[in-house]
C-alpha cells in the first residue's frame, strides 16, 4: 500500500490544456472518487498515475517516489479499465494470471494467486471461459480480478460501472465498498457519476475543465459546497438557485425573502449581488396561511408514491421541491405555493466568480 | 432472420437455387473444361459445347510428372521445390516484415510515417512489368539472378506493401485498450505484439500470408524474366513451355494447371476456418 500525491500536475494535448495544476495527496488505504463531466480531465489524470501518459509539468509520487519517469509496470499499480480491456484470446484463468506471468513468476505461484482473486470475487466458475462467453458483469468481474492478482500498492479504477445495467452497478458498488474495506488498497476511482462518487468515496476531487473545485468527504462537499459548481453537481435533483440581493442581513430576490446567518458568513463579504442556493428536499411546504420565505408558482408535479416532485417557478429561475406526497395532494398546477427554508439550509454564493459565501462552522 | 428464412416462399427458394447453381455453372464451366483436357485421352479444344471428359487417361499427368532434362534426372520434383521454396520464403519474408512495419504504422509516431505509407501505396501503381527491365539491371548486379533469393526478393517488394496497408488496417480495430491493459500488467512492448496483439491479428495475418503465397506461386512474368534453364523453374514458367510457337500441347498443360492449383485450393481448404474475422470480440465491451 502507498500513498499517492500530485503536485502541480498539468497536461496538455497540442493546444488543449486538459489538466490544469492539479495538487491532491490521497492517504495510504484512501478510497478516493475523481469525479466530474465527460472532458473535465479525470481519465487523463489516471492514466498519468498509471503512466500511461506523461504529464506535461508537475509531478506524481506514489509511495513517497516521484514516478514520472517510471514505467506503467514499475509503478506497482493495477489499472481497471472502462472498456475491461481483457485479453480477448486467453481464458479468464490466463488474463488474470498474465501480469504475473510476464513478469516471471513460477507457474504454481500464479495459479495460486489466480484461484485466491477468483474466490474473493466469486469467479472460480468462470475461470475456463473466454471473455466472449460471459456476460458484462462477469467480464467486469475479471477485470477486477486481474488487478486483484497481482496485490498492487495502488488500484486505479477509470469508469468501471459505466457499461453496466443500473441493478448490476448498484450490485457492483457495494461490493467494490466491501472489498475495499477488507484489502484496504489506496484506490483512485474516476467516474462521472455522482451516487457512485458519493457512495464510495472516502474522499471526493471535484474537477471541472480541468481544475480541482473541491476535495473533501462526500458530506463536506454536499452540505457546504465551496462553490456553485459543486453545489450544482452533487445531488439528484440538484440544488435550486436563483439570483438574489444581500441587504442589511438579509436575502431577497422576487418571491423570496430569507435571512441571513452572520456566523457562516464568510469575511469581507457586503451586501451586494448573490446567488441563494437551497437543495430540493431544504424546502418546507406551508399548507397554512403562514406568510412563507419563498412564494413560487407551481408548474408541474411529479408523484414518485412516496413523495412529490413539484417543479416550481421562483422569479424567473426553475426550482425543484421534494415534497411529502401527502401535504402535496392538495397541490395544483399554476396554483401558488409558499415555502419555507431553515435559514442554515439555505446557501450563498458571489454572483461574480460564483465561490460560497457560507462557511462550514468550525468544530467548537 | 431465422424466421425471416423459413417464411421464405417456395417461388423464393427455387429462384434463389436457381440462380446459384447458374453461377455455378458460370464459375466451374472453364474449371471443368481444364479437367476435360487434362484427363480426356485426344484432348483437344474442339468437340463443342461439353465441358464433361469423352473418357479417362492419366497419361497427360504422367508425363508431366515424369518431364526429364537431357541428362535424364526428373524436373518435376526440382521445380516444385523451386516453386515452393519462393512461395514459402516470400509469404514468410511477407509476414515477418510487414506484421512489424503495419505494428509500427499503426500505432508509433515517427518522422516519415505518413510519407511512408504513401510511398507503399505507389508502388502498388506500377504492374511488374514495368518494373522488370530496372528489377533485371539490379538482379544482375547483385548476382541474384537465377537463384530462389532473387526471385524471393523481387516477389517480396510487391507483396510485402500491400500486406503493411492490410495489417495496419487491422491492427488500427484492435482496442488500444489492450496494449495499455497489458503495459500496465507488466509486458514489455515485444510481449504485447507477440502475446496480445499477433494472435489477435491471426486472421489478418492468414489472407495476407496466403495473398504473399498466391502472389509467388502464380507469378509468370518477373520468373520467366529472371530464371533460365529447366532446373531452375518455376511451375507457372514449365507450363508455359507447352505452348509452343507452332502449336500448343493443351493437354499436358490442362494436367500441368491442376497440379499447380492443388497446393493453393489445399491451403484455402487448411486455412478457411482462419479467415472468418470475429477473434476480438468479447474482449472490450461491444
Amino acid at each position: 500500500m502507498a500513498s499517492v500525491s500530485l503536485s502541480g500536475v498539468h497536461k496538455r494535448f497540442g493546444d488543449t490544456h486538459v489538466v490544469r495544476g492539479v495538487d491532491l495527496d490521497i492517504a495510504d488505504g484512501e478510497f478516493l472518487v475523481l469525479v466530474g463531466s465527460s472532458g473535465c480531465g479525470k481519465s487523463t489524470l489516471l492514466r498519468m498515475l498509471a503512466g500511461l501518459e506523461q504529464p506535461s509539468s508537475g509531478s506524481i509520487a506514489i509511495g513517497g517516489r516521484v514516478v514520472n519517469d517510471v514505467a506503467p509496470r514499475d509503478r506497482d499499480i493495477a489499472m481497471v479499465f472502462q472498456s475491461y480491456a481483457l485479453y480477448p484470446h486467453m481464458t479468464v484463468r490466463e488474463n488474470m494470471g498474465f501480469g504475473l506471468k510476464v513478469r516471471g513468476a513460477a507457474a504454481p505461484e500464479i495459479d495460486a494467486a489466480v484461484a485466491d482473486a477468483a474466490r474473493v470475487l466469486d469467479i472460480v466458475h468462470l475461470l475456463d471461459r473466454k471473455p466472449k462467453e460471459m456476460s458484462g458483469g462477469q467480464r467486469q468481474r475479471v477485470a477486477m480480478g486481474r488487478a486483484l492478482v497481482r496485490k498492487p500498492k495502488v488500484f486505479l479504477f477509470d469508469e468501471p460501472l459505466s457499461n453496466l445495467d443500473a441493478s448490476l452497478r448498484g450490485q457492483m458498488r457495494v461490493e467494490l465498498k466491501r472489498l475495499h474495506a477488507k484489502l484496504g488498497v489506496t484506490t483512485v476511482y474516476v467516474t462521472h457519476d455522482q451516487v457512485e462518487a458519493m457512495t464510495l468515496a472516502d474522499r471526493i476531487a471535484l474537477l471541472d475543465k480541468g481544475v480541482v473545485q473541491q476535495v473533501g468527504t462526500p458530506a463536506e462537499l454536499y452540505d457546504w459546497p465551496a462553490n456553485r459548481f459543486t453545489a450544482r453537481f452533487l445531488g439528484s435533483p440538484g440544488m435550486n438557485f436563483v439570483e438574489a440581493e444581500l441587504r442589511d442581513g438579509r436575502v431577497f430576490a422576487p418571491g423570496v425573502d430569507v435571512p441571513v446567518v452572520a456566523e457562516l458568513l464568510a469575511e469581507g463579504t457586503t451586501d451586494g449581488p448573490v446567488w441563494i442556493g437551497v437543495r430540493p428536499h431544504d424546502l418546507r411546504l406551508e399548507v397554512g396561511g403562514a406568510a412563507g420565505a419563498i412564494e413560487a408558482e407551481v408548474d408541474v408535479l411529479e408523484p414518485m408514491g412516496w413523495e412529490t416532485h413539484a417543479h416550481l417557478r421562483v422569479g424567473d429561475a426553475r426550482w425543484t421541491a421534494r415534497f411529502d406526497a401527502a401535504d402535496a395532494a392538495s397541490l395544483t398546477p399554476r396554483g401558488r405555493v409558499r415555502c419555507s427554508v431553515a435559514p442554515r439550509s439555505a446557501r450563498l454564493f458571489a454572483r461574480d466568480d460564483e465561490r460560497a459565501l457560507y462557511r462550514a462552522p468550525g468544530p467548537t | 432472420m431465422d424466421d425471416g428464412q423459413q417464411t421464405v416462399s417456395w417461388g423464393r427458394q427455387l429462384a434463389r437455387q436457381a440462380l446459384l447453381i447458374a453461377v455455378s455453372a458460370v464459375t466451374l464451366y472453364p474449371v471443368l473444361w481444364v479437367v476435360k483436357l487434362a484427363v480426356s485421352p485426344q484432348a483437344s479444344m474442339g468437340g463443342g459445347f461439353n465441358p464433361l471428359p469423352t473418357g479417362f487417361t492419366l497419361a497427360h499427368f504422367e508425363r508431366v510428372l515424369t518431364a526429364r532434362d537431357t541428362l535424364g534426372n526428373l524436373l518435376f520434383p526440382i521445380q516444385l521445390a523451386n516453386s515452393l521454396t519462393v512461395s514459402i520464403a516470400t509469404t514468410l519474408v511477407g509476414i515477418v516484415l510487414s506484421t512489424t512495419a503495419g505494428y509500427a504504422f499503426s500505432r508509433f509516431d515517427f518522422p516519415g510515417k505518413d510519407a511512408g505509407m504513401k510511398a507503399f501505396l505507389v508502388t502498388q501503381m506500377f504492374p511488374g512489368v514495368v518494373m522488370a527491365v530496372p528489377l533485371y539491371i539490379l538482379m544482375d548486379e547483385l548476382g541474384l539472378l537465377n537463384s530462389m533469393a532473387g526471385l524471393t526478393l523481387v516477389y517480396s517488394t510487391t507483396s510485402v506493401p500491400f500486406s503493411v496497408w492490410m495489417l495496419k488496417g487491422y491492427f488500427d480495430t484492435i482496442p488500444r485498450d489492450l496494449e495499455e491493459a497489458a503495459l500496465v500488467d507488466g509486458a514489455s512492448q515485444w510481449t504485447i505484439f507477440t502475446r496480445v496483439i499477433l494472435p489477435l491479428a491471426t486472421p489478418a495475418i492468414v489472407v495476407t500470408g496466403l495473398f504473399s503465397f498466391m502472389t509467388a506461386w502464380n507469378e509468370f512474368i518477373l520468373a520467366a524474366t529472371f530464371l533460365s534453364g529447366e532446373r531452375h523453374m518455376t511451375l507457372p514458367t514449365v507450363l508455359y513451355g507447352y505452348v509452343d510457337e507452332n502449336s500448343t500441347d493443351w493437354a499436358p498443360f490442362a494436367a500441368g494447371a491442376i497440379l499447380v492449383s492443388l497446393p493453393v485450393m489445399a491451403l484455402f481448404f487448411v486455412l478457411q476456418r482462419h479467415l472468418v474475422g470475429g477473434l476480438t470480440a468479447g474482449g472490450v465491451k461491444g
